[in-house]
């Protein structure tokens, strides 16, 4: 398997964990998503346009989200609350958005998050780019990162930029 | 020492409020995009601005321009995702005094915002 657009990815979700919450988290081995049948309580996806396209999606279950939301915030909500999906989105953002600048010499521009909170839905992605699944484990529960994307235009292997201490 | 934070997730202007709070500086006002806080700035008057890149009806960067036109003395830390030398060096032309790229921790930002208040109070003195 190509790591070229799973590594940042795998890269941020811990260096954001870790600078935000000081949270350590473990990357399991990425496989690539057989079936989109797959169901979760909450997913935040972001849309990557440019050189690179696609979309990324963050999928938990409600306990590991409540958990990462508490930690984040400081302070517990209810998953039907404004400011649970707001925390969502901006860890989905933040994760998105520290792998984008590990895209070195790429023009790529992400979209706004969009959360979906509800028990048992299944993310369905638009697009043909492959999805790759990394599982990632943390003391608040475990998540999965679906990344399909695709390069837009040739362009020489991407080089990682070094990751921030 | 009035403080506008500008980011249209509340979870990250409470982050940043919290780290304010830890400052000292608690007379804070919030807005959560580029247009609300235009339309907030002239009537709190602010001594220093956090302000998001990435954020609906207008971003940061527009934000800082159009608040550059009547303001050019407040400090602007621009707080965002977009680590890339040509969005930094665009955020500095258009009038950014600091950068942080998220993720951060409490004492990075909390580093960024001390000595972007000193360098300007001492501009303020000379």
């Amino acid at each position: 398997m190509d790591h070229t657009f799973t590594r940042p990815f795998a890269r941020s979700i811990q260096n954001v964990f870790s600078m935000m919450m000081q949270l350590p988290v473990t990357i399991g081995t990425p496989r690539f998503e057989e079936h989109e049948d797959d169901r979760f309580d909450v997913s935040g996806s972001i849309g990557m346009s440019g050189d690179i396209a696609g979309s990324v999606t963050l999928a938990l279950s409600s306990s590991t989200a409540c958990r990462l939301v508490a930690l984040l915030s400081g302070e517990a909500s209810e998953p039907d609350s404004p400011e649970f999906s707001d925390a969502v989105g901006e860890l989905v953002n933040m994760v998105c958005g520290h792998a984008k600048g590990m895209f070195v010499g790429q023009r790529i521009s992400i979209s706004c998050p969009s959360v979906i909170v509800g028990r048992g839905h299944t993310v369905v992605r638009s697009g043909k780019a492959p999805c790759v699944v990394i599982p990632c484990a943390c003391d608040c529960g475990d998540l999965i990162i679906k990344v399909a994307l695709q390069t837009r235009r040739a362009a020489a292997p991407l080089p990682l930029a070094a990751s921030p201490a | 020492m009035r403080i506008l934070l500008v980011d249209d997730s509340k979870t990250m202007r409470n982050i940043q409020k919290s780290v304010l709070a830890q400052l000292g500086y608690t007379a804070v006002q919030e807005a959560c995009d580029g247009q609300d806080a235009l339309a907030k700035a002239p009537g709190f008057r602010p001594d220093l601005l956090l302000v998001d890149w990435n954020m609906p009806r207008m971003d940061g960067l527009a934000f800082v321009k159009a608040f550059r036109l009547v303001n050019r003395t407040a400090p602007i830390i621009m707080v965002t995702t977009e680590s890339e030398r040509s969005r930094v060096i665009e955020a500095i032309k258009a009038g950014v005094n600091n950068y942080v790229i998220k993720p951060f921790t409490p004492d990075l930002l909390s580093q960024r915002i001390s000595e972007t208040l000193s360098r300007f109070q001492a501009v303020a003195a000379a």
